[in-house]
C-alpha cells in the first residue's frame, strides 16, 4: 500500500489548481493508479490563498481531501502562513524563493527554488509557472512519469502550446534534480528512497 | 504497472460524470440557470448538446427551467435540468406539476449549504427531506445518490431509466463534494449500460387514446406531442382522458396512483451497496460524499481489530427500509453519518427494531464531514470520550 | 363553418360564465386555424392557470394546462423539443403579466416562434375578481374596495419594449379582425403577441359597469379605435386596435437548429 498526499496553495491565477489536475490524471489515466483531486471553492479561488488536493494511491481513495500532506507546494507567502501546518513531519514543502520568505521550524524539508524567476528569465512567460513547479514536484518525488505528464497536458492545451510546456516541465526537473544532487550522493539515495513509489 | 486504455477513461469532476451519463442515458433536452455549485453541469451540455444533435437553453430562472424540461419531455424527449439550493426551491412546484401530470425527467440537486443562500461554495446534505416533501400535496418521488464518480454515472443512467419507467420526475439529489471531486470515469461502451427508452403507445391512430388509464402491469404509455393521438395535459386532478375533474372518487384513485407506482416498488427501486456488513457488530449508514469518510473510518477500524460495516444507500427515496432493517438486525449500534441535522436518522430510526441504538455523526457548518470527526462520535457511544 | 370540428365536445359544456368573452376568442383562434388549414396533429396549445387557460381543454389539438404564470416557459419547451409544431399560448392579463411577467418578457426577446394570447379583461376571474396589472386606476375589484391606485400596464407597450417581432391588439366586438390577426401572427416567423381586449361581466362588470354583457363589448367599439385613426388625436384616451409591430428578425428555434447543423459539419 502506497498513498502519496499533495497539496498546491498560491493565489487565483497562478495555475495551482490546474497543475493538480494535470497531477491527477497523469497518474489516474496515464499509470493506473487510483486519484482524487479536490480544491477549495468560493471567495478564496477569485485572489486570496487558493488550494487543491491530490492524493494518489495504489490502493482506492475514500476520504479525497488532504489532512496531512507528503507534499506542499506554497507559491505565496499568504498561502504559506495559513496552509504552512499542514505537511507531514519528514515530508517535503516546496516554495517559490521569490514569493515566499520561509520561516516556518517545521519537520518537513523545506524545499526552496527561484522557480517563478527561472521559468521567465528561460522561457519568457511566466504563464508556464504552474507547470516548472510540477517538473520540481516530479523530480524530488517521481510519483509519476514526466512522460505521464506530458501525455495529461496535451490532452488540456493547445497544440502549439505543448514546447513552452515541456520546456517549463524541463526546467523544473532540472531544478529539482539539481537540488536533489546537491544533498550529496549517499543523502539523494535515501531522499530518493524515502519518497519514491513503491 | 498496468497501462490504461485512454480512450475510454476521463479524469473528471462529478458534475461531468452527471453529464457523460446523461448523455449516455439518451439526453435530448436540457434547460437550466447558472447556480453555484452545480453550474458545470450546464456549461458543459451547452458545449456537449448541440454536438449530438441535442438542445439546450439557459432559461431566465429555475422555474422557467423546470416547466421547459416538462414541455421538451412530451414531444419525447429525455430531458433533464441541474440546480443547487435556491434553484432547487424554486423548482418544487413544477416538480409537482411532474408528479401529478406524469411526465418522465431528471433534476439534479447538488446540495449546498443552507438554508437560503448559506454558503453557495461548500458542501451539505440538508436537501434529503425537500426532495422527498418540497412540493405540495401527497406523491411520492425518487432521489438518487452515489459517493463516487462511476456510481454517479452508473446511479445517473438509472435515474434516466425510472423516470422512464415509472413516468415520474427523478430527483439525483448529490453534494458539492462529489460535484467538484475530480477522480476516473470509465465510460462504458455504449450497450453495456441497459438504456430503458420511453414506452409508446400501440393503439393506432382513429382508435381513442387514453393517456391516464394504467396498463394491467401499472405502467402508461406515452403518446408524444405531435403525433397521432391528441389529448390533454393538466397539473389538476384528471380522468383517464386527461380532463380536470373533482369527482371525489377519481382524486382518490390517482392520489393512491401516484403514491402506490412508487411505494410499493421500494424493492425493485432501492440501491445500496454493502461494505464488510456480514460480520459488523456497528453499522455505519450513509450516502453521498459522507459515505466517503465513513468507509475510511471502517477500513481504518477494521485494521484495528474492530467489526465495522458500512451499508451505503444510492437510493434515498422511496426510503430504501428493508434494506436498513435488514443489515441492522442484530448489531451493537448504528450510527448514521450525513451532513445535515438528522434527516436520514431519522427515516432509520423509523425503519429498524431497536431505534435507541441509532446515533447520528453530522456536520451541517459547511465542512466536509472526515474520518476524524465520526471517530470522535464513535469514541464517545463506546464512553472513550473523544 | 364547423367550428365543432375543433373541439373536445366530450367536456362540454364548458365553465366559462354567461357572456364571459373567452368563448368568442376561442371562436376566433379556430377560425384563424381553420383558415390557416394547419392540421391538427401539428398544434400545441399552452396555458397557465386561470379562465382563459381552460380554453385548450375543450380544444382537439395537443393541449397542455399548466400552471400559473408559467405557460411560455413549458412552450419553450415543446417548441424546441419539435420545432416544427405551432405553438399557440392563450394567457389571461394576470397570468400572462404579473406571475408570468418574467416568462413573456424573456420568450419576447429570444423571438421563439410562439404565439402567445393574452385575453385581458382587467380582472382575475377564476379566484373571485381581484386586481390584476391590467386593471385601470380607479377601478374596483375585491382587493381595491376603493378604487385601484396602482398604475395599469400597457401590454402592447410591454411586449414591443421586450421585443417581441410580432404585436397587434383587438378585442371581441372586432371579431373578424381579431381572427385576421391570429392568422398573421401564427403566420409569422418570430415571437407573435395578440392582446385581445375581452369582457368580464361576472366580477369586472358587476363591479364596475353595471351594464349587461352586451353592452360591455359593444363598448370596445366606443372605446377603441384603429392605428394612425384621426378619432385618437381628437380623443386621446381611445385604445388603439391593430398590428403594432411586425418585423423579421432571428427566431430562437431555427436558429439553434442551424447550429446543430453546422457544429455536425464541422465534426
Amino acid at each position: 500500500m502506497n498513498t502519496q498526499s499533495f497539496v498546491f496553495t498560491g493565489s487565483g491565477g497562478q495555475g495551482v489548481i490546474t497543475a493538480a489536475i494535470i497531477l491527477g490524471e497523469a497518474a489516474a489515466i496515464h499509470e493506473g493508479l487510483n486519484a482524487v483531486q479536490t480544491q477549495v471553492y468560493g471567495p478564496e479561488a477569485r485572489g486570496g490563498a487558493t488550494r487543491a488536493d491530490v492524493i494518489i494511491s495504489t490502493e482506492p481513495i475514500h476520504f479525497p481531501k488532504v489532512v496531512n500532506a507528503n507534499v506542499l507546494v506554497c507559491l505565496t507567502q499568504e498561502a504559506y502562513d495559513k496552509f504552512g501546518r499542514i505537511v507531514q513531519p519528514g515530508g517535503l514543502l516546496i516554495v517559490d524563493s521569490l514569493y515566499v520568505r520561509a520561516t516556518k521550524n517545521t519537520e518537513a524539508r523545506q524545499v526552496m527554488l527561484p522557480m517563478y524567476e527561472t521559468t521567465k528569465k528561460e522561457i519568457g512567460n511566466p504563464v508556464v509557472f504552474n507547470i516548472c513547479v510540477l517538473g520540481c514536484v516530479l523530480a524530488l518525488t517521481w510519483v509519476v512519469t514526466p512522460d505521464s505528464v506530458l501525455s495529461a497536458l496535451k490532452t488540456k492545451i493547445a497544440p502549439k502550446y505543448v514546447d513552452m510546456n515541456s520546456k517549463a516541465l524541463k526546467l523544473g526537473l532540472d531544478m529539482g534534480e539539481k537540488w536533489r544532487a546537491s544533498l550529496g550522493p549517499v543523502a539523494a539515495q535515501k531522499e530518493a528512497a524515502k519518497i519514491k513509489k513503491s | 504497472m498496468k497501462r490504461s486504455n485512454v480512450a475510454t477513461q476521463k479524469f473528471i469532476q462529478g458534475n461531468e460524470a452527471v453529464v457523460e451519463g446523461a448523455l449516455y442515458a439518451g439526453l435530448g433536452f436540457y434547460a437550466g440557470y447558472p447556480i453555484t455549485p452545480s453550474t458545470e453541469i450546464a456549461e458543459q451540455l451547452a458545449e456537449k448538446l448541440p454536438a449530438r444533435g441535442g438542445k439546450f437553453i439557459q432559461m431566465e430562472d429555475e422555474i422557467a427551467s423546470m416547466c421547459a424540461i416538462i414541455g421538451a419531455a412530451l414531444t419525447g424527449q429525455k430531458t433533464m435540468t441541474a440546480t443547487s439550493g435556491p434553484g432547487f426551491s424554486l423548482m418544487q412546484e413544477a416538480l409537482g406539476y411532474a408528479v401529478m401530470a406524469e411526465v418522465p425527467c431528471v433534476v439534479v440537486n447538488v446540495q449546498r449549504t443552507g438554508p437560503s443562500t448559506g454558503i453557495a461554495t461548500t458542501v451539505a446534505q440538508a436537501d434529503v427531506m425537500q426532495a422527498r416533501w418540497g412540493t405540495h400535496g401527497d406523491h411520492a418521488i425518487i432521489a438518487l445518490t452515489a459517493s463516487n464518480l462511476q456510481d454517479l454515472f452508473r446511479i445517473t443512467v438509472e435515474a434516466f431509466n425510472m423516470a422512464e419507467t415509472y413516468r415520474t420526475p427523478v430527483i439525483l439529489l448529490i453534494d458539492e463534494v462529489v460535484g467538484h471531486m475530480r477522480e476516473k470515469l470509465t465510460i462504458p461502451a455504449p450497450g453495456e449500460y441497459q438504456v430503458v427508452d420511453r414506452l409508446l403507445t400501440s393503439v393506432p391512430s382513429g382508435i381513442d387514446y387514453h393517456p391516464y388509464l394504467p396498463r394491467e402491469d401499472g405502467r402508461l404509455p406515452m403518446s408524444d406531442f405531435g403525433g397521432v393521438h391528441r389529448y390533454n395535459v393538466t397539473g389538476l386532478i384528471h380522468d383517464m382522458w386527461g380532463f380536470p375533474s373533482t369527482d371525489p372518487a377519481v382524486a382518490y384513485n390517482l392520489i393512491h396512483h401516484l403514491v402506490d407506482k412508487i411505494e410499493n416498488m421500494e424493492l425493485e427501486i432501492a440501491r445500496y451497496q454493502e461494505f464488510f456488513t456480514e460480520d459488523a457488530e456497528i453499522l455505519l449508514i450513509s450516502y453521498g460524499s459522507s459515505a466517503r469518510s465513513a468507509l475510511q473510518v471502517v477500513e481504518d477500524r477494521r485494521k484495528q481489530g474492530v467489526k465495522m460495516g458500512l451499508l451505503e444507500l444510492n437510493t434515498l427515496w422511496p426510503f430504501p427500509a428493508e434494506a436498513v432493517r435488514r443489515n441492522s438486525a442484530g448489531k451493537n449500534y448504528i450510527l448514521v453519518v450525513e451532513m445535515n441535522m438528522g434527516q436520514i436518522y431519522q427515516e432509520v430510526k423509523k425503519a429498524v427494531q431497536n431505534p435507541e441504538r441509532v446515533y447520528l455523526a453530522n456536520r451541517f457548518d459547511g465542512i466536509f464531514i472526515s474520518h476524524n470527526d465520526i471517530g470522535k462520535v464513535l469514541n464517545l457511544i463506546q464512553g472513550k470520550g473523544v | 363553418m364547423p367550428v365543432k370540428r375543433y373541439l373536445r365536445q366530450r367536456f362540454f359544456p364548458q365553465l366559462w360564465c354567461a357572456g364571459c368573452g373567452h368563448g368568442q376568442i376561442m371562436a376566433s383562434l379556430i377560425r384563424a386555424i381553420e383558415e390557416l388549414g394547419l392540421q391538427k396533429n401539428n398544434v400545441v396549445v399552452v396555458s397557465g392557470i386561470g379562465c382563459s387557460s381552460r380554453m385548450p381543454g375543450y380544444l382537439d389539438f395537443h393541449t397542455l394546462h399548466t400552471l400559473h404564470g408559467r405557460a411560455l416557459a413549458f412552450a419553450t419547451g415543446v417548441k424546441m423539443g419539435r420545432p416544427e409544431l405551432n405553438v399557440i399560448v392563450p394567457m389571461g392579463d394576470g397570468d400572462a403579466s404579473a406571475i408570468g411577467g418574467n416568462h413573456l418578457i424573456h420568450a419576447a426577446r429570444r423571438n421563439i416562434n410562439i404565439t402567445a394570447i393574452v385575453m385581458n379583461n382587467n380582472i382575475y376571474g377564476m379566484t373571485g375578481g381581484q386586481s390584476s396589472p391590467t386593471t385601470p386606476v380607479a377601478a374596483k375589484s375585491t382587493t381595491a374596495p376603493l378604487g385601484n391606485i396602482d398604475p395599469a400596464f400597457d401590454l402592447v407597450e410591454l411586449a414591443k419594449g421586450a421585443g417581441a417581432s410580432f404585436v397587434a391588439r383587438s378585442t371581441t366586438y372586432h371579431s373578424k379582425e381579431m381572427q385576421n390577426m391570429f392568422v398573421k401572427a401564427i403566420n409569422h416567423k418570430g415571437f407573435s403577441f395578440v392582446e385581445v381586449l375581452t369582457q368580464c361581466p361576472t366580477y369586472y362588470g358587476r363591479k364596475n359597469e353595471g351594464v349587461s354583457p352586451t353592452e360591455m363589448m359593444k363598448k370596445f367599439a366606443t372605446t377603441t379605435t384603429s392605428i394612425g385613426s384621426p378619432k385618437k388625436k381628437e380623443n386621446p384616451e381611445l385604445i388603439e386596435r391593430g398590428v403594432f409591430v411586425d418585423q423579421e428578425r432571428t427566431e430562437y428555434a431555427s436558429s439553434y437548429c442551424e447550429m446543430i447543423n453546422q457544429m455536425r459539419k464541422q465534426k
